[in-house]
């Protein structure tokens, strides 16, 4: 095996530009250490972070630092480092986004299983497992495949390599920050938009930079067409930092503190919410995910896309539809009636261009069926688009009104988000990884597709635990919740619906386990097939295609 | 239409374009005209805003994730009135930067816990709650009492939100930290906070220890007043029974 050094296949001027990064990082970490430690202001911790964060990086950076250029054959092919740094972090994300799930999940059967710390209580775990497997995993997820896929489908390479490594480092500073400060108590208190002012304007210089790379790579390619999965990535992109954006505009108490106000406030502030809330459920857990379907199941398959008409008419129908539906989050509440109403016609509307983008999924793998039942693998993808299908489905249902007065506040909406994560991005992530591992790493295979196998079955069996649980739970307690005696009063107190909870809580907590440990061998497997002996030679067709005018120096 | 398409799909910057419009669309309608129409918060000319010690308070129940398991928000459903208290207006949560409405009952819905329990039960059950409620899943709590209150820089919190529109008064920003500690101290001049917030302001120490002013203190301040920043709910509902 050989090693080469990462560091080394940077230019120079690379080398450079992230030593400049990396000591203005310091710098400010330093400064808000100081700003913050002279108000006994959490933001002293996130400081030293960033310090710390920067140092190591730097550490890290040295070690290649003072090599040669590197050879000019690197522009022969793609720019696969940084896909392969993000596949090793999503997967640590992962774990540790899943078991701190796992933990909370614990926690509601068993309310003392946790240390007697400020940091370990419910509350505060509660959004680092959301952002964890939302933005560590998923997020870390969707970049590096968006690399991958960007360059496979435009024949070209990404047109520098500090970019690459600014968003994916970058981008994760972004989770590292926000899931240490829910830790020591530092958050908005914004359901999936935690953390606070500062971090939010790092992760818009982040994503801005993301958006110039992606449009920079389209502007290289040598095929005409821009294929379906980029529209994707590029929607993902684009629309999450408009979300992000205008959901995070407030006013920092003190530009020495953390602590900030939103600019909104009551029900302006929820329908803006939930409108960043649905869609970064659409845009970022949707629509990037797409992107990982329309690419890696065809491929994986060895079948072009059924219809391209679909792909158009699922695209713009999910792009359109989707940003209207987020007040059917607020039924029965304070946010008038009219927009209420918009939310529930467009979230049945949606279901239309959703299964068009499901079936078109499926119907790709006609002809493909024998390797879906030998190729775990494929079997991921496939059970990724059928789940994304009953994830939306079961969306629209509870969209309706009265179906939403009876789900919503309950564990039905927590079952519908897992069937969604765990079933639809989880599983097709998991797929692309088990694909993408061996073309990247140039193995014959992965290690074992028997522990493929085994982890497809152990993902299985977890979700279906799990949402069956929360099912149940979910839909028990709402009936509780509503049920009259005879005399016309409310037949059960809310601690009656709480204990009715308890044997359904600790069967999630088993499901995600099962899956955790799903993932667990997912690790193993990667890295076993990391540490294989690589193919002798890479397929000649893996390359970008040469510019037809000579390259200027990078 | 697919002809088109068969173009634009050629040009990137097109494509962007094109995801930015057709994107923007559903929000545009329906979150600006939150802003603009009148009849989409109730007026209540009567509401008062938190005072420091409930707003810190409100901070505390952010930074500790309440919202994650109470929700602030009683839908129009005959049983939710019926277990929580008339159901929720927009007005209510006119000072609230952020809302706190929440997305799942875990617990029980605390838009107008205020009142319900005293401040022992309050403090005794945020230090363990299965002190009270023995079948209870809320995390134990016990630290806040042993934690003072950082008051020092109210002003700043003040100020924030005074910008982003609470009418809290140049008085009221000025005298933050020392309303603070004075509605925690019942034995001090609450005088000035009284005359700041109004009569009805709670004054009491709501941990029950007269020594020092902890992060207990804000909590459960803050927990008490949760429905009575106005009274708009109660009239027009009892009205329309």
């Amino acid at each position: 095996m050989g090693k080469r050094n990462v560091v080394a296949g940077l230019t120079v001027n690379e080398r450079q530009r992230a030593m400049g990064v990396l000591i203005l990082l310091a710098i400010i970490g330093m400064a808000m250490a100081a700003a913050g430690a002279g108000r006994a202001d959490p933001i002293e911790t996130h400081g030293f972070i960033i310090l710390l964060f920067s140092l190591a990086v730097m550490a890290v950076l040295l070690k290649g630092y003072f090599a040669p250029e590197p050879p000019a054959e690197r522009l022969t092919a793609y720019y696969d480092d940084p896909i392969k740094a993000g596949i090793i972090i999503a997967m640590i994300w992962a774990v540790f986004g899943m078991a701190m799930g796992d933990w909370v999940a614990w926690l509601l059967a068993f309310p003392d299983m946790t240390f007697d710390a400020p940091w370990a209580s419910f509350g505060r775990l509660r959004p680092i497992h959301t952002t964890g497997v939302i933005f560590g995993f998923g997020g870390s997820a969707l970049i590096a495949t968006s690399f991958h896929v960007v360059q496979r489908t435009s024949r070209a390479r990404l047109p520098d390599q500090f970019s690459p490594w600014f968003v994916l480092i970058g981008y994760n500073l972004f989770c590292i920050l926000a899931v240490s400060g829910y830790f020591i108590g530092i958050t908005q208190s914004k359901e999936y938009a935690e953390p606070e002012w500062y971090a939010d304007i790092w992760l818009v210089i982040v994503w801005i930079t993301y958006l110039l790379l992606y449009l920079r790579t389209l502007a290289r390619r040598k095929e005409p067409h821009i294929y379906v999965a980029n529209w994707y990535y590029l929607a993902f992109i684009i629309v999450v930092a408009i979300l992000h954006i205008v959901n995070n505009l407030a006013i920092p108490a003190s530009l020495t503190g953390a602590k900030s106000y939103s600019l909104f406030s009551g029900v302006q502030d929820a329908m803006t919410q939930w409108w960043y809330g649905h869609n970064a459920v659409a845009f970022f857990l949707t629509a990037g995910f797409l992107g990982m379907l329309y690419y890696y199941l065809p491929k994986r398959a060895e079948r072009p896309i059924y219809s391209y008409r679909m792909s158009i008419i699922g695209f713009w129908g999910i792009t359109f539809f989707y940003m209207w539906v987020g007040s059917h989050h607020l039924h029965y509440t304070a946010l008038p009636q009219w927009v209420q109403t918009l939310g529930v016609t467009f979230s049945l509307m949606l279901l239309i261009p959703s299964w068009i983008a499901a079936g078109n999924a499926l119907m790709t793998l006609n002809g493909a069926w024998h390797r879906v039942r030998d190729d775990a693998t494929l079997r991921f993808m496939m059970m990724a688009a059928v789940f994304y299908g009953l994830s939306t489905f079961e969306g629209s249902f509870m969209a309706i009104r009265p179906v939403n007065s009876l789900s919503h506040y309950t564990d039905w909406t927590v079952a519908h988000v897992h069937v969604g994560v765990l079933g639809w991005d989880a599983l097709i992530t998991f797929g692309a990884f088990y694909a993408l591992v061996p073309w990247l790493w140039k193995r014959e295979r992965m290690h074992s597709p028997a522990l493929v196998e085994v982890h497809f079955w152990l993902a299985m069996a977890g979700l279906l635990i799990y949402v069956f649980a929360m099912w149940n739970s979910g839909i028990i307690q709402g009936l509780m919740w509503r049920t009259y005696n005879d005399g016309g009063t409310l037949r059960y107190s809310f601690l009656d619906t709480m204990i009715a909870m308890h044997p359904y809580y600790i069967a999630r907590a088993i499901g995600g386990l099962l899956f955790l440990i799903g993932t667990l061998i997912a690790c193993y497997n990667i890295w076993m097939t990391i540490r294989r002996p690589a193919i002798a030679a890479a397929p000649a067709h893996d390359r970008p295609l040469p510019l037809p005018t000579p390259q200027p120096a990078e | 239409m697919f002809g088109t398409h068969y173009r634009i799909e050629r040009k990137s910057l097109v494509l962007v374009v094109a995801i930015i419009i057709v994107a923007s669309i559903g929000g545009l309608i329906e979150i600006a005209p939150l802003f603009t129409i009148d009849e989409t918060v109730e007026t209540d000319p009567h509401m008062r805003v938190y005072t420091p010690l409930e707003q810190a308070g409100r901070n505390i129940y952010m930074r500790e994730g309440c919202y994650a398991c109470h929700s602030q928000m009683i839908r129009t459903l005959q049983d939710e009135v019926e277990r929580y208290g008339p159901y929720s207006l927009a007005v209510e949560s006119k000072y609230d930067h952020p809302m706190l409405w929440g997305s799942k009952r875990t617990g029980p819905d605390l838009a107008r816990v205020g009142g319900k329990y005293s401040d022992q039960w309050h403090a005794a059950h945020l230090t363990n709650p299965r002190d009270v409620v023995p079948e209870s899943i809320m995390p134990r709590y016990s630290f806040l009492r042993a934690t003072p209150l950082h008051t020092a820089y109210l002003a700043d919190d003040l100020r924030a939100l005074r910008r982003v529109g609470v009418p809290y008064t140049d008085e009221m920003i000025a005298n933050a930290t020392a309303d603070a500690i004075a509605q925690a101290s019942p034995d001090d001049d609450t005088a000035g906070l009284v005359k700041r917030y109004g009569e009805a302001t709670q004054i009491r120490s709501f941990d029950g220890n007269n020594d020092a002013v902890t992060e207990m203190d804000a909590l459960v301040a803050y927990l008490q007043i949760l429905g009575k920043l106005s009274t708009a709910a109660q009239p027009t509902q009892t009205a329309a029974r």
